[in-house]
């Protein structure tokens, strides 16, 4: 199973490595920034130093996926979502609430939250699922597997409630399906479909929100409604982002986050911190390397080899790039805020994992793209 | 095909990315500097130090007030649903109610601190510092408060400090004061406060989202108001405190040379403390509806007949304009007869002939119904308002209003009562009862001017060296005669007052009644007892301070408001020598 060998070696992607080593430095650096003491007197909380320990696990675990061959990915994709939904059941009956969400799960002296490693699971599972359909089938996605790789992993999500994730798995839902191909008529049929039950399903879904989680739908139509209260988050931000001016404070000057005006300053709203202390300048670097990200996460999946790898790299880039607009548009309020963490960059030990564990299979599916023959 | 859509998906990412650039470059280009000063909004908060307030010393230099901290309790919060209330009134000693009501005011602005108490005990910040951990954002402010040395002693003086009112907030020179600051509200407090009060100061601060204050960006010290050296002695007034006792009245003292206020009491008395301490609206409910009004200043607001001590007044008319003589002497016979009517000497069997000074010393009613027939009204209203009577003093005390009194004359009577003056209305008018009103400083005022020779100066409240307001020529021969005169009400074996007689100076003085109406009619009871009144001046040959007192139903001035007098005087007179100082400027 373990092969290292040379071509390895010389078809490394160390381009995808480099751009997310460096956002993951990013992220370090503005965490230790976001949650420095006011005025630099007292104890530094130790966020930082748990994210540079989780870098290098992450790093470490990044090779050993690399070194793993993708095609036993394909094999085992389907357990390892049996496993996924297990977890999630789990977390519901037995997980342990934070931030009014139930969301994470405890081994021993090891908490994480199973959806970041589910997702994965999810890309691996839909990626060999859609692949085994074949060519001639693909206007066949039945009922059952609907269910299975649709509605059931998204009722677990929302009973949590992990809206992040529930959006994420739409999402990647849609993009793997788009690419695969169905045919004009079935796309009519479900935007048909879904306009007509947007009412009824907006009801249901309203209803199953959090008091929170609506708060913060009306928090985005207008956040002036309650400056202190739940538009309160957006507002910040928005002040955040927006002091910062064309070059920034500087870094280790921004005030928002040490002051705590800012709330989730190195979690959600990370960007927020940085785009305060690096300003617009420092804002558009950042989203350049982002962009470096994607595309060259959509080139891995057009040069993959087969089928599952190309899907693959589809479906880790659109689930990069769905966080990433997510997290974005909530910190510069054109979004409604969705507790989703910005790739790479924000604090958080599995979220770090699970993305370097995702890039990974990226790097994996691009260093193997010239592997003809299946081991 | 695929490889098409994926093409077609590296536009989409890139069109987002746009969008998003887009938005910051509105966000941070085009509302940079909004953003920027809201941020600087959210990180600086201006706090106004309190100013130290002047201190107010009496003329010795003994401090009347001192400044002491006023604390209150708040709290700032980025969301007070997230409070428990309930353990938050509990701690604080309030409802549940009014607590919830503070907070959900509709005008409180994010992190703008909520005043939740004032004017806590030490108890009370012992407490809420213990478990300021279990309520974030609660914090303890200090303000300057004021105590009053003395308590009840020269209240209606000195005055106290009170919350400012909506009206005054209108007024531009407090606009640096903070809303619920406490400024002077009643008496020298309030008459001096734009000297007492000070410069507040500013502290520009940088907080964090809890209002806690991490440093000081900027300061401009506030400035200590100027102190305030009073005119008052506050030994006197602590010895005419003593002196009513349960009595209620007034006592004003002024030094004849100056118009200098040397004590000015009103009895019953209120405790400032508890007005400046933020008083609870059942305590100012309990005083404002107090049957003994002990909020009524009674130096200058009560007015009622003079009494005998008027006829001081008649005794200086009839001496310069030369209607008597030292000598001539007038019989009386208990009584004098005009048409239908008896006007009554207070000695029933009369005095027999009397002449100047005997009617003076025994207060002799028939010699001045004789005296006032002689001058007519009008000669008797030409020397009373000389003295001051029959109009405000011109003393400023706030917010208290001074009355004025009333001397009658024929033209006021044909005015107000529709009815021609009789020759009755002079007999009781020469004696000071009937029409005439004055009040306590009046009469002070009017008994200083006399034993100054005739200089009449304005009442003042701080040491003053000021010209007359008005000089009234006095043969010197009148002055001598009325001097001996009073001296004999009270160091005469017959005088009327030896309850003033004094081993320490020697006092001169005149005692005085108020008829009170219902005593005619053969009620008794305290209630219907008539007023005493006792003017005096000490010493007799050269008078260093002059007074007034009126006790309400005091009865005869004499057994009463005298010795009142004696220890304001001899309380003066210690003072001034520096005995039983009560305490000198360190």
């Amino acid at each position: 199973m373990l092969k290292i060998d040379r071509r390895l070696i010389k078809n490394f992607d160390w381009i995808t490595f480099l751009i997310v080593i460096s956002l993951a430095i990013i992220g370090i650096m503005t965490i230790y920034s976001a949650t420095r003491p006011p005025l630099g007197v007292g104890e530094h909380p130790d966020f930082y130093l748990k994210q540079i320990l989780w870098l290098f696990i992450s790093t470490a675990v990044l090779f050993v996926v690399v070194s793993i061959d993708y095609i036993w990915l394909y094999r085992i994709s389907y357990p390892l979502y049996g496993l996924g939904l297990l977890l999630l059941l789990i977390v519901i009956f037995g997980g342990r609430t934070s931030m009014g969400a139930q969301r994470w799960l405890s081994i021993g002296p090891i908490s994480f939250q199973p959806s970041e490693f589910f997702r994965i699971f999810f890309i691996l599972v839909f990626s060999s699922y859609l692949t085994n359909m074949g060519r001639n089938s693909v206007d066949k996605i039945s009922m059952k597997s609907l269910f299975i790789f649709g509605i059931l992993p998204l009722i677990l999500l929302i009973k949590q409630p992990d809206l992040g994730t529930a959006i994420l798995l739409m999402s990647l839902f849609v993009v793997l399906s788009l690419s695969k191909g169905i045919s004009k008529k079935i796309i009519t049929v479900i935007v048909i479909i879904g306009l007509i039950s947007i009412p009824f399903l907006g009801h249901i879904f309203w209803e199953g929100l959090k008091d929170y989680q609506k708060n913060r739908l009306v928090a985005f139509i207008d956040p002036d409604v309650d400056p202190a209260g739940i538009g309160y988050h957006i507002n910040q931000s928005k002040i955040s982002v927006g002091s910062g001016g064309f070059f920034g404070k500087g870094y280790l000057k921004g005030t928002q986050g040490p002051l705590r005006f800012l709330p989730e300053k190195h979690t959600d709203f990370i960007f927020s911190v940085f785009a305060e202390e690096w300003g617009f300048a420092g804002s558009i670097l950042l989203l350049v390397i982002y962009l470096m990200l994607f595309l060259r996460g959509l080139d891995t999946a057009m040069r993959a080899k087969d089928e599952f790898g190309r899907l693959t790299a589809l479906g880790i880039t659109a689930m990069f790039f769905v966080y990433f607009c997510v997290n974005i548009g909530m910190t510069l309020g054109i979004m409604p805020v969705v507790g989703v963490p910005l790739p790479f960059v924000s604090y958080g030990g599995t979220a770090l994992l699970s993305n370097f564990i995702a890039a990974g299979i990226l790097i994996n599916i691009r260093t193997r793209r010239f592997e003809l023959f299946y081991p | 095909m695929i490889l098409k859509r994926i093409q077609l998906g590296s536009y989409i990412i890139i069109g987002i990315l746009l969008i998003l650039c887009f938005r910051l470059w509105q966000l941070q280009i085009l509302d940079g500097d909004k953003y920027k000063r809201l941020s600087e909004d959210n990180r600086l908060r201006i706090l106004k130090t309190p100013a130290p307030r002047g201190i107010i010393y009496d003329r010795n230099g003994t401090p009347l007030v001192k400044n002491i901290p006023f604390f209150s309790v708040s709290i700032t919060t980025d969301n007070f649903r997230g409070i428990d209330t309930g353990s938050l009134a509990a701690l604080l000693g309030l409802t549940k109610k009014e607590v919830e009501e503070k907070l959900n005011k509709k005008d409180n602005s994010p992190f703008v601190p909520v005043k939740l108490k004032q004017g806590l005990s030490f108890g009370e910040i012992a407490r809420i510092e213990a478990r300021r951990s279990d309520f974030p954002g609660l914090f303890v402010e200090t303000d300057v408060g004021r105590e009053y040395l003395f308590g009840k002693v020269g209240a209606h003086i000195i005055g106290y400090l009170g919350k400012i009112t909506a009206y005054q907030l209108n007024n531009p020179e407090l606009r640096y004061f903070p809303p619920d600051a406490l400024i002077g509200q009643w008496g020298v407090e309030a008459l001096f406060d734009n000297q007492l009060r000070g410069m507040p100061g500013e502290r520009i601060i940088e907080v964090d989202a809890l209002g806690r204050e991490l440093r000081m960006i900027q300061e401009r010290p506030s400035v200590k108001g100027t102190d305030i050296n009073l005119s008052i002695d506050i030994n006197i007034q602590k010895a005419v405190e003593d002196a009513f006792g349960e009595k209620a009245g007034a006592l004003v003292a002024i030094k004849p040379d100056s118009g200098e206020i040397l004590a000015l009491e009103s009895l019953p008395s209120f405790n400032p403390n508890i007005f400046s301490m933020g008083i609870a609206y059942n305590d100012w409910k309990a005083i404002m509806e107090d049957k003994k009004k002990p909020m009524l200043n009674r130096a200058v607001q009560s007015q009622y007949p003079p009494g005998s001590t008027f006829k001081i007044i008649t005794a200086i008319a009839a001496l310069e304009e030369g209607i008597i003589n030292p000598d001539t002497k007038i019989n009386c016979t208990g009584g004098i007869n005009y048409g239908r009517w008896t006007f009554g000497c207070w000695k029933k069997g009369g005095h027999g002939p009397v002449d100047f000074h005997r009617a003076i010393v025994e207060s002799c009613d028939v010699y001045f119904y004789e005296l006032g027939r002689r001058l007519g009204i009008d000669k008797i209203y030409k020397y009373a308002t000389a003295f001051g009577l029959g109009r405000e003093t011109g003393i400023e005390l706030i917010p208290v209003k001074e009355r004025k009194g009333l001397i009658p004359n024929a033209e006021w009577k044909k005015e107000k009562k529709r009815l021609p003056w009789y020759l009755g209305d002079t007999f009781i008018s020469a004696i000071g009862q009937g029409y005439i009103t004055a009040t306590p400083i009046q009469m002070a005022l009017m008994t200083a001017t006399f034993a100054n020779g005739g200089k009449i100066y304005k009442p003042s409240l701080i040491k003053i060296d000021q010209s007359p307001s008005g000089i009234i020529n006095l043969k010197p021969e009148t002055i001598k005669m009325i001097k001996e005169a009073l001296s004999g009400v009270v160091n005469d074996p017959n005088g009327t007052a030896q309850g003033a007689r004094s081993s320490l100076t020697v006092i001169a003085g005149k005692t005085g009644t108020a008829q009170v109406v219902g005593k005619k009619k053969g009620l008794s009871g305290e209630r219907f007892m008539d007023h005493a009144w006792f003017v005096a001046f000490a010493p007799v040959d050269n008078p260093e301070i002059a007074l007034s007192v009126f006790v309400e139903h005091g009865g005869g001035g004499g057994a009463v408001a005298a010795p009142i007098a004696k220890r304001a005087i001899e309380a003066y007179m210690k003072s001034k020598n520096g005995q039983e100082a009560i305490g000198k400027r360190q």
